[in-house]
């Protein structure tokens, strides 16, 4: 009984192997070329006009976005409960927005290319949501993330830069350059942090845009193959230098004052929570990579009207640069810089007036086989080939 | 008749939970390493496609991340039967009554605190400004830092009461008549451990083995907190299942098809019947 088992299995196990080998590859699923970027999206309704408020609003929200200091006077406002899910990445968020439990979610670039493709968010009407208008910042209103086929899917919410993140007591002089976090040389060798995700090879094609012109690459979430195996073989390498990946944000913390890394890459808000001056940030030479979110509505979304009642109010100039202060990032709505002193003071900390700061920082967008540079001669690499990639980096 | 029917009938509950709601919905997940996936917009389609056992040949991380895992796994199952035999055949033959107790207390204590808060304290204490470093400075030596040893060591320490328990009920089970024969036959106490103690209590080491080994194939957040960057199968599933759930699933059969080698393993030895 037992031999015939291994038997059958074995043969199980054979012929596996030997189907693996015919079966068919994807077509990919993006349009062609042309100005900006045009993709194969489902074509949905914009909503005309505001009706009755519903009386709820469902939010999925990075931590930090939503909280009761500013939800409170939008319901005693509008009468519309605001029921907040918090999400840890993006691809949390894009899950829980398909179920079409929510309405909203502040999307960051690398969700809401997949989201408008797959039809899981409608087009804006910005008639509606007065409050997007001259005040937000130049740098922030038409990205090739929420500007497709010449439709408006988000509204912007704010934006930041990756920085590079120094221990002072350690790297005694201001960096000016990410190599001490890539070139195997680097002094601070074994206590360098890397991010934990397939988007940081945009950090390393980033650095390889300065460092290799030779390779061609104009925007580092554009990469073809020969561009995407030059960014692996630098991760690769930098796999021998790093203290650690990090992904999970008070890991990250725990790593700088615990001493295990002393330079790396971090956001501004990890570096306020140290509590430790010691630690300071840097935007190098070579630019960023960055983040810039925006409010997406879900296409099914039950609750419209008290959704674009929350666009309209999250765009006003005090909630906005709330949500900014809490998080800490330069708020998308520059008329909030206006508001008082303590306000100017964030505006400045976070470049929020400042495009020559921002054309360094390259929002994070989800990578896909049109490229998001414009050529047309050849096929770029798109998220899934990311993400397989990523996988050897470790080994 | 009636008998049956009762039988029947007392078993219709554990048995619904057991396959409407554990089995099947395992086997929908690993249906779904069938499916397609749109490389685009990341949206799962039902279908069929081996695409996705392809990719676990071509890229060769999958196998050295499976054979890091077994290695690891089998590591630490290795090290927790080094520590829990001759820790139980102290508490159960040596310790004073308190000390047994005492003992006991001990090694079921870290069950009392929650998994992640266990995972989380080893990782300050294996920190760069942390205990270990601390203890052994004075020795001129420093901790392991964060890697794969460090991974095997939290892991150990997670999942030892796991072996130590069933080791140590096992050989307090022994009849002591045994030991005074195997005096009485000239044998020492190392003699004695090695051929009188060690085979009567295998079938607790290969329970206790069956947990350690797969606890540790499928953990991922040990690795994630004190492993720099080591990478297991559970953090290649982990990152995969919201980007690429047709390939977790599909790489999911892997720590299924090693507990199933093992446990056919174990049960060719004959120690599950003895159990």
């Amino acid at each position: 009984m037992r031999k015939k088992i291994l038997t059958v299995s074995a043969m199980a196990a054979v012929a596996a192997l030997a189907f693996s080998g015919c079966s068919s590859t994807e077509e990919p699923a993006s349009g062609g070329g042309g100005d900006g970027v045009k993709i194969d999206a489902p074509d949905l309704p914009i909503q005309e006009k505001l009706g009755d408020y519903e009386g709820e609003v469902n939010i999925v929200a990075w931590a930090g976005y939503v909280e009761d200091a500013w939800t409170e006077k939008f319901t005693a406002d509008t009468g519309c409960v605001v029921n907040r899910r918090v999400a840890g990445t993006s691809d949390e968020m894009v899950q829980l927005v398909r179920t079409g439990d929510y309405d909203l979610l502040s999307a960051s670039g690398d969700a809401s290319l997949r989201l408008i493709a797959g039809g899981d968010v409608q087009p804006l009407n910005l008639d509606l949501i007065p409050h997007f208008g001259d005040d937000i910042a130049e740098g922030i209103k038409q990205q090739t993330y929420d500007w497709i086929n010449g439709k408006t899917y988000g509204i912007p919410l704010g934006r930041g830069a990756n920085i590079l993140q120094y221990d002072s007591s350690v790297v005694t002089e201001t960096p000016t350059s990410w190599d001490i976090t890539w070139e195997t040389d680097s002094p601070y060798a074994g206590k360098v942090i890397a991010y934990d995700a397939p988007i940081y090879i945009a950090d390393a094609a980033l650095y390889l845009m300065a460092h290799e012109p030779d390779l061609g690459i104009k925007n580092p979430y554009a990469l073809d193959e020969d561009q995407l195996a030059a960014a692996i073989d630098l991760l690769k390498k930098q796999n021998g230098i790093v203290s650690e990946y990090w992904s999970d944000a008070s890991a990250q913390i725990t790593s700088f004052t615990g001493g295990t890394s002393v330079v790396g890459t971090s956001w501004e808000v990890l570096r306020k929570f140290t509590e430790d001056d010691k630690f300071k940030g840097v935007v190098p030479e070579e630019g960023a990579t960055g983040w810039a979110d925006a409010w997406m509505m879900a296409a099914k979304s039950k609750n419209p009207n008290c959704a674009y009642a929350w666009m309209d109010y999250a765009s006003s100039p005090e909630v906005d640069g709330a949500i900014a202060m809490n998080f800490g990032m330069a708020p998308a709505n520059t008329a909030f810089c206006d508001l008082n002193d303590e306000a100017k003071a964030h505006c400045d900390d976070y470049h929020a007036k400042d495009e020559a700061y921002f054309k360094n920082v390259w929002f994070w967008t989800t990578p896909v086989e049109t490229c998001l540079d414009g050529r047309t001669d050849v096929t770029c690499t798109n998220f899934q080939q990311w993400t397989d990639a990523w996988l050897t980096v470790k080994g | 008749m009636k008998r049956r029917a009762r039988l029947a009938g007392l078993l219709a509950l554990p048995m619904l939970w057991l396959i409407g709601i554990y089995i099947f919905s395992l086997v929908m997940l690993l249906v779904t390493a069938f499916w397609k996936i749109d490389s685009f917009t990341g949206k799962v389609s039902p279908g069929f496609t081996l695409q996705n056992f392809q990719q676990l040949f071509i890229n060769p991380s999958y196998l050295t991340t499976s054979l890091r895992t077994l290695g690891i796994a089998l590591a630490v199952t290795a090290i927790s039967i080094v520590v829990s035999v001759p820790l139980g055949i102290f508490m159960a033959k040596v310790a004073s009554p308190w000390l047994r107790g005492l003992l006991a207390a001990s090694i079921t204590l870290p069950l009392w605190a929650g998994y992640l808060v266990k995972v989380l304290a080893m990782r300050v204490t294996f920190t760069e400004d942390g205990f270990v470093n601390w203890l052994l400075a004075p020795l001129g030596a420093s901790g392991p830092g964060f890697g794969p040893l460090t991974v095997i060591i939290t892991l150990t320490y997670l999942w030892l009461p796991y072996m130590a328990v069933p080791v140590y009920t096992a050989i307090r089970q022994l009849p002591p008549n045994l030991f005074d024969a195997s005096a009485d036959l000239g044998a020492g106490a190392w003699r004695t451990i090695g051929a009188v103690v060690l085979p009567l209590i295998r079938p607790a080491i290969i329970a206790g083995s069956i947990f350690t080994f797969s606890l540790s194939l499928g953990d991922y957040l040990v690795a994630k907190f004190v492993g720099k960057s080591t990478q297991m199968i559970g953090s290649v599933i982990a990152a995969n299942i919201t980007l690429n759930p047709p390939i977790a699933a599909a790489f999911a059969l892997v720590p299924i098809a090693f507990v199933v080698i093992y446990l056919v393993g174990v049960q060719r030895t004959g120690a599950l019947e003895r159990m």
